[in-house]
């Protein structure tokens, strides 16, 4: 028992991923975002996400995927991670499983497209091949740090 | 006994009558008469001494104890209050305050307060502390002060035929077992009589903690010559001076004793008085009855409002759009009730800036005193009011700054007796409201800023080049002090000056919301201004729209909107501006900063806000005013902590949320 992980099962274009449980606070539907001005592509804004305001990130873009609009399927799953909370959108939150940690891989080189980097491992259930996000890499402040594209006067 | 509940409840308790005490005593230093100060400051102490016993902290209730029984000996004139005694209540105080500190750590409380213990001890039987000694000694020879108790041993030895002398013995510079010398001359004593007092304390004088000279009181029935023969032959003894003492004299004090304890009886007497006077004084302190409350329940008490804050909005617009005036009418009465209620939530979380003040008198004195300064702080607004948030926040810069003025501000009593000054400096601390801040001012009367050696330890560190060194106003160089890497002091001393500078502390007072400004005139002073806001939860914001965006801006930040006409606008250097009262103010057009998508507007008219960071201003170039609101302020997470020209965000009334604006960031 000890060696089963309840996982997070999101969609992300043919690819599915995988979150540990128990950093998901909730999966949210898709709701207005508020624009941050001036920050990364990747970070949509912040939502009220009952009274805390939750930025929102954009996994498709911050994997750089081709962006699509978003359709009923559209989740946002908030996670937390130490101080971090953000919100994630995926493009469908499908399933909840218990995922044998034995069958957790390394990571190869390349999965779908997403840089090895923010990848945990891959894990092959039946016919399904699981991406495990490593949450604190994908969600790391650094990347952050864009410089003021204008000048503001002097 | 289960006691952990308590413990919270006795640290916050123990911490409140420590500062109590401080703060009494600092007041005792002014009016060393003053009784009511003392029965203050007993009182505190003796509440002091029963929670920590009755928590099981020993050595904090010892101390305490003792510090009562000098207080007690205060109280009832038999001690004078020198700058000695209030060194050790002081030193006791730290000791007190270092072990509530353990234990609110989760430590045991424990420390080692004999020394502390000891000099309270001798403080209680009318002897000076060991620190004191040396110039007691000097002035050996005078009786010694007797109690009752020893003064009615001392008569009826007499009656019976005993005599009653003081010996003064002094040993031998170069004895080295003072304590096996001071044992021997106890036998001596002992084989001819009864010693009744030594001085210094006998525990004193078995750890060596003396000069080469103690004092004691005999009764003998032996000559006084005869005595004195007997001690010389212990080895070691230098010099041994007997005086006797006199029924008379004793007599006398006796009687001014017996006075003494009339008084006492007088003030016991009338206990319902005095019970009455502590409740007044108590009501003085806060008014009508309190109780304590986690800091942590009232943030859940505001996130809870906020919600209903949030879902009134809703009301408020459904029943515009149904129109029934029976809706209406309920809404609007909670709008009020909840714009009370938000009222007494916020007022809540407000404590006065006095608990911070509260113990920079005493830090002061301490610094005045290590650095040979004469110093005198002068608090104004120790009643002004800031949230409890702030108020945590707010001490360590302070401090910083105190210290700063102390080191660096107020000079030697010498160079300032030669400039013509009171040799005493003083140290303003101002705290005041205005508008939706509160300000806090540090001033004092010293140096003042060298420009010169500002500028050139600036060009020094590198954080300025010579050139631009030559035109700086006033006040650009003094904010070069805020830079970071920046320190004037010659010598790092152990109070200010060790690396970290003035831009911690302005850091900390922005990372607060707030602003921090230094004034000085050279020869006369320097003035430093801290600008808070009064809560950190809510603030007034005026609402406007940028394409469909909305953003909240500050009112404390902005002077007044406008509109103006597209042909007002100027160009200068490429840059455009308007011309505002009579002022050439720079054009901001939010949109093309923002970013935000959507083209400009083509009307003849262009909403502007002005807004000003210190002296400068600048117009934002809006596209409509919503109005004006008061807003919770929320952070944007850990996630998002340094985006460009935003200091936060709010959920207005629609559940949407809005970014709100940080004017400081877009002038530069």
């Amino acid at each position: 028992m000890m060696n089963e992980e309840k996982v997070i099962i999101f969609q992300l274009k043919d690819e599915e991923y995988a979150v540990p449980v128990q950093h998901v606070k909730s999966i949210e539907r898709m709701q207005p975002i508020t624009r941050i001005p001036r920050t990364v592509s990747f970070v949509k804004g912040v939502i009220n996400l009952r009274g805390v305001v939750t930025p929102i990130i954009d996994l498709r873009s911050r994997f750089e995927i081709e962006e699509v609009s978003h359709t009923d399927t559209t989740r946002i799953i908030i996670v937390s991670v130490g101080t971090i909370e953000a919100g994630l959108i995926v493009d469908a939150a499908n399933d909840v499983i218990d995922l044998d940690k034995e069958s957790i891989e390394p990571p190869p080189e390349v999965v779908g497209g997403v840089d090895a980097e923010y990848i945990q491992g891959v894990a092959k259930i039946e016919k399904r091949l699981l991406i495990l996000l490593d949450l604190v890499k994908v969600l790391n402040p650094e990347k952050l740090d864009v410089q003021p594209t204008k000048e503001s006067i002097h | 006994m289960e006691m952990t509940q308590y413990l919270d409840i006795f640290i916050e308790e123990s911490k409140e009558h420590l500062q109590s005490i401080n703060q009494q005593v600092l007041l005792l230093e002014k009016t060393p008469g003053e009784l009511s100060i003392v029965n203050e400051i007993f009182r505190s102490a003796h509440t002091l001494k029963g929670m920590s016993a009755t928590m099981g902290y020993e050595d904090l209730a010892n101390l305490t104890h003792c510090m009562e029984n000098v207080l007690d000996a205060i109280r009832n004139n038999k001690l004078d209050v020198s700058s000695s005694v209030l060194d050790v209540l002081f030193a006791s105080l730290d000791h007190l305050e270092a072990m509530v500190v353990e234990i609110s750590e989760g430590g045991s409380g424990k420390r080692d307060v004999a020394e502390t213990v000891k000099e309270l001890e001798a403080l209680e039987k009318g002897e000076v502390p060991r620190s004191m000694q040396v110039e007691a000694n000097k002035e050996a020879g005078s009786l010694q002060d007797y109690d009752q108790y020893e003064k009615q041993i001392i008569i009826q030895s007499k009656e019976q035929g005993f005599h009653a002398y003081e010996l003064s013995i002094s040993l031998r510079e170069d004895c080295i077992l003072k304590a096996a010398r001071v044992y021997m001359v106890f036998e001596v004593i002992e084989q001819i009589g009864e010693i009744i007092k030594t001085l210094p304390a006998v525990d004193m004088l078995e750890t060596e903690q003396f000069g080469t000279h103690f004092t004691l009181s005999i009764l003998t029935k032996e000559s006084a010559g005869n005595v004195k023969e007997r001690i010389l032959k212990v080895s070691e003894v230098d010099a041994v001076e007997v005086i006797d003492i006199k029924a008379d004299q004793l007599n006398i004090s006796s009687n001014s004793e017996r006075e003494e304890n009339d008084k006492l009886e007088q003030l016991e007497v009338s206990p319902q008085d005095k019970k009455s006077e502590v409740q007044q004084t108590s009501n003085a302190g806060s008014s009508g009855k309190t109780i304590r409350v986690n800091i942590e329940r009232l943030d859940q008490l505001m996130n809870l409002f906020e919600e209903l804050v949030i879902d009134r909005g809703r009301l408020e617009e459904i029943s515009k759009s149904l129109k029934s005036m029976e809706l209406n009418e309920t809404v609007e009465r909670m709008s009020r009730v909840s714009g009370d209620l938000q009222n007494i939530i916020l007022t809540m979380r407000m404590v006065p800036v006095e608990q911070v003040f509260n113990r920079f008198p005493r830090m002061i004195r301490g610094l005045a005193k290590d650095l040979g300064k004469k110093v005198n702080l002068e608090i104004v607004g120790a009643e002004t009011e800031l949230d409890r948030t702030v108020i945590d926040e707010i001490g360590d810069p302070l401090v910083h700054l105190l210290r700063n003025s102390i080191d660096h501000g107020i000079e030697n009593p010498g160079v300032r007796s030669s400039k013509g000054k009171n040799e005493t400096g003083t140290i303003y601390l101002r705290a005041f409201h205005s508008g939706n801040h509160v300000f806090i001012e540090i001033q004092d009367d010293g140096a003042g800023i060298n420009k010169q050696k500002v500028l050139s330890k600036a060009i020094e560190n590198g954080i300025l080049t010579k050139e631009m060194s030559e035109n700086l106003t006033d006040t650009q160089c003094f904010e070069l002090l805020f830079a970071s890497g920046f320190s004037t002091a010659d010598v790092v001393s152990d109070i200010s000056g060790r690396g970290v500078g003035l831009d911690v502390v302005k850091n900390k007072i922005e990372s607060l919301g707030g602003s921090i400004t230094v004034d000085s005139t050279e020869g006369s002073g320097t003035i430093f201004s801290i600008q808070l806001p009064l809560t950190l939860s809510i603030m007034s914001v005026m609402l406007v729209e940028i394409s469909r965006e909305k953003y909240a801006i500050p009112l404390s930040s902005i002077i007044e909107t406008a509109i103006i006409r597209k042909e007002e606008i100027l160009s200068a250097h490429n840059q455009k501006v308007i011309d505002f009262r009579g002022k050439v103010v720079p054009l901001v057009n939010m949109k093309d900063i923002f970013e935000v998508p959507g083209s400009t507007g083509s009307g003849q008219h262009v909403p502007v806000v002005v807004v000003r960071k210190g002296d400068k201003m600048a117009a934002l170039v809006v596209d409509s005013f919503i109005g004006q609101q008061e807003i919770v302020l929320k952070s944007l997470g850990q996630y998002l902590t340094s985006v460009f020209a935003i200091s936060g965000a709010t959920i207005l009334g629609d559940g949407q949320v809005a970014l709100i604006l940080d004017c400081n960031a877009l002038i530069k």
